[in-house]
């Protein structure tokens, strides 16, 4: 049948089947059995040091040395050794090391951090997580914000004060943005007017009659001196914005080129009001994550 | 059934001689190894930094030599250093051959070493062979023991000597005494010991053969001029070859006459070489190019009072019997390379700055619109001192009208020597005196040193948003 095959030069298993059917033994390489004996041992050795074998609902816990950590909530815990005690370790490790610092920040004053470039550089590149875990989603990873939506940080007008004190209230407290919708109060031309008056405080050119019939509006009937004040520069104390400078939160001033594009952009302002806020931080930051968040957002460009 | 899978290494028994090119290789040895083995012990004075002359300071990732100091950010001079070695390697194998493997490689000088140990404790080539072929017996172990006790010493001296110099020399040597030293300390020398053992005791010629890949590629830098060790088969075969200096072959004149070249095969050029090759046998891949066989045969040739140089540095074209040309094309542009390469190098150390000043534009937002109407721009500016001195600076701008520059401090700023620091600038400028959306200005930073000042110049840009300069709007 197949007497072709038969290599008499090449060794046998010595079995036959079939009368002629042998099969030839052709060892393994020394270094391939002998590597396959070392992963044989390894996992030996791995069985007995490393958690391994389910028995039952448990499983072996091998013999490597335990692992004892302090949760962030202050608890210890000791366990058997694996992968997740073993990085809640290593961030009980790396808390250890920031401590320090985080206790002089928590010590100094604003001005000190400032002053001092380490403390001032921990502060910053700790604060810049800080803030895009937690502030940039609405402020934008800079601080510039969203026109229409949220405010920008970089720039040096602020709604409710730009000291470290006020940033930080404002963190801590959070705050609410409120301006009442004049839409169904006012007639269209009164808006109209009033909206040709809102623009020229910041320096546009503007119609100079209709512009006097709304500056009566805005310090009269309309009533819109209570909030932003009788020189339209707005209170930090209620968070009312300054209509005299080149600075615009909700209305988008800026985009626009034509006259009739800010006033349309203003009057829609004065029709719906405003309604925003920001939330509260306190507990959910520590007081040495809002002062340095503070830090941080007072320098990006604005602070006072 | 046992089937042999690889060739099964001869022992090889190099016999001493002495000669010329022994005694270069010995004092290219002492040389080499006085270097490398000293040098992390010679101490520098700096005014900061470690007093270690060569150090290696990888946590710190500054490399120090001598006076120079090596920043991370300078790493491209390891570009060029090696393409200066690559350069050199090509320029002077082209010329005379494989004198790096004979002379320089550390595999040769290493086996030379772990040879002179073999010899000392265990005799003469004949001596060898006789305890090699000898069966196992106390006194055969005890020499062999020796033998790799001495080995062992060299190749752990050779691997603390290599990691003392990543470390302060002193102090690392006592911690690895204590054990206190880093693991990867420990981890080097073991590495570097093993290696040493394993390559210069163990593997030897091998290494050359059949792991160097410069071994096996430097034939295509060869050509007819390169200079070789060459065997003169004319003079040394005759007409009827070599033969014994039989009875009546003990003259010169007489060998002449019967047809009987030079050579009277003593074998020495074979005992003495350490890759265990023939000379006479031609160019062979195996030949490092040692000369040590040059240096036997001139012994021999010397006593029997015949002319020298049977076996001698030579070329192919000159055994043609012409002239060996050294200042080819070839030579010419690697020559003409290596020293560009060089200059390229040495300028760029030269004129390296020693204040660098970096500024980075903050792109998150590009720009701001402040409420008087500015237009302000973020940078992020920093300053490396890489002198060894305290640095007083002023940052100033330059080329953009009327801007003005706010950092944190306005005072003059210091910086301790090795030390970085980075703050932040803003620029604010009003749009009518932009001339564009991106404007070029330069940021300077004036030293004042006691006696002189000295300028650092860093180009950036300020950029307007369109819809704010003048020009454009209605």
């Amino acid at each position: 049948m197949s007497k072709e095959n038969t290599k008499p030069t090449v060794q046998t298993t010595g079995h036959a089947w079939d009368g002629d059917l042998q099969e030839f033994n052709n060892p393994l390489p020394n270094w391939w059995l002998w590597s396959f004996y070392a992963t044989v041992v390894f996992a030996v050795i791995y069985w007995v040091l490393y958690p391994a074998w389910p028995v039952g609902r448990n499983y072996t816990k091998g013999v490597m040395n335990d692992i004892t950590y302090t949760t962030s909530a202050g608890k210890t815990v000791t366990t058997h050794w694996n992968t997740r005690a073993a990085l809640m370790q290593d961030l009980q490790a790396a808390r250890e090391r920031q401590k320090p610092y985080l206790d002089q920040i928590s010590k100094a004053s604003y001005n000190e951090i400032a002053k001092d470039p380490e403390k001032s550089a921990f502060a910053y590149s700790m604060a810049k997580v800080l803030f895009a875990d937690n502030c940039a989603a609405c402020h934008q990873t800079g601080g510039a914000g969203v026109i229409g939506l949220y405010p920008n940080l970089a720039d040096d007008d602020w709604l409710w004060g730009g000291k470290v004190e006020n940033i930080e209230a404002t963190i801590r407290g959070g705050r609410k943005g409120m301006m009442p919708a004049f839409g169904k109060r006012l007639s269209e031309t009164e808006m109209d007017d009033l909206s040709e008056h809102v623009l020229s405080l910041s320096g546009n050119k503007v119609d100079a009659a209709k512009e006097l019939r709304g500056k009566a509006l805005f310090e009269g009937s309309a009533g819109c001196f209570a909030c932003h004040g009788k020189d339209a520069k707005g209170q930090a104390s209620m968070g009312s914005a300054n209509l005299t400078d080149s600075i615009w939160t909700i209305a988008n001033v800026p985009g626009q080129t034509t006259l009739e594009g800010k006033k349309a952009e203003v009057k829609k302002v004065i029709f719906n009001g405003i309604s925003r806020e920001m939330p509260t931080w306190k507990g959910r930051l520590s007081d040495t994550e809002i002062k340095m968040l503070t830090f941080y957002v007072h320098e990006l460009g604005g602070g006072k | 059934m046992t089937e042999q899978f690889y060739q099964q290494r001869i022992p090889i028994f190099p016999r001493s001689v002495s000669g010329r090119f022994r005694t270069l290789k010995y004092s290219i040895l002492a040389l080499a190894y006085g270097v490398y083995f000293l040098l992390p012990w010679l101490r520098w004075e700096r005014a900061t930094g470690p007093n270690q002359a060569v150090y290696f300071d990888i946590l710190g990732r500054k490399f120090y030599l001598f006076d120079l100091v090596v920043y991370a950010q300078d790493i491209f001079w390891l570009a060029g250093l090696l393409v200066i070695a690559a350069l050199l390697l090509f320029f002077v194998t082209g010329i005379a051959g494989r004198v790096f493997c004979g002379y320089f490689c550390f595999q040769t000088l290493w086996t030379e070493v772990f040879m002179l140990v073999e010899r000392l404790v265990q005799g003469e080539r004949t001596a060898r062979i006789k305890l090699y072929n000898a069966p196992w017996s106390p006194a055969k172990a005890l020499r062999m023991g020796t033998t790799w006790l001495l080995w062992l010493l060299v190749a752990l001296l050779t691997g603390l000597s290599f990691t003392l110099y990543w470390g302060d020399a002193p102090i690392l040597v006592s911690q690895m005494l204590h054990g206190e030293a880093p693991f990867p300390a420990y981890a080097t020398t073991l590495f570097l010991t093993a290696t040493t053992f394993v390559m210069a005791g163990l593997a030897r010629e091998q290494v050359c053969t059949y792991m160097c890949p410069y071994a096996r590629f430097q034939a295509v830098m060869f050509d007819p001029d390169t200079l070789i060790v060459a065997y003169d088969e004319r003079r040394g075969e005759g007409e009827n070859g070599r033969s014994k200096p039989g009875r009546d072959l003990l003259k010169r004149e007489d060998r002449t006459a019967a047809g009987h070249g030079d050579c009277i095969d003593c074998g020495y050029c074979v005992q003495v070489c350490p890759t265990g090759i023939d000379i006479r046998n031609g160019m062979q891949y195996q030949c490092i190019s040692c000369a040590l066989c040059i240096d036997a045969c001139n012994t021999i040739m010397d006593s029997i009072h015949y002319p020298r140089n049977l076996i001698s540095y030579t070329s192919e074209r000159a055994q043609e019997g012409k002239k060996t040309r050294i200042w080819k094309p070839k030579t010419l542009g690697y020559g003409v390379f290596l020293l560009a390469a060089m200059v390229l190098l040495i300028w760029s150390v030269v004129s390296r700055s020693l204040v660098e000043l970096n500024v980075q534009q903050i792109r998150q937002p590009l720009a701001v619109l402040l409420s008087n109407g500015d237009v302000q721009n973020r940078y992020e500016v920093k300053v490396n001192n890489k002198t060894e001195h305290t640095l007083h600076f002023n940052l100033h701008i330059e080329g953009l009208a009327k801007a003005d520059m706010e950092t944190e401090s306005k005072e003059e700023r210091v910086l301790a020597p090795e030390r970085s620091i980075s703050f932040p600038v803003w620029i604010r400028q009003t749009p009518v005196n932009a001339i564009a959306v991106q404007q070029h200005f330069q940021f300077i930073l004036e030293l004042s040193e006691s006696d002189d000042t000295m300028r650092v110049v860093r180009e950036s840009i300020f950029y307007t948003p369109e819809q704010y300069l003048v020009s454009k709007q209605p």
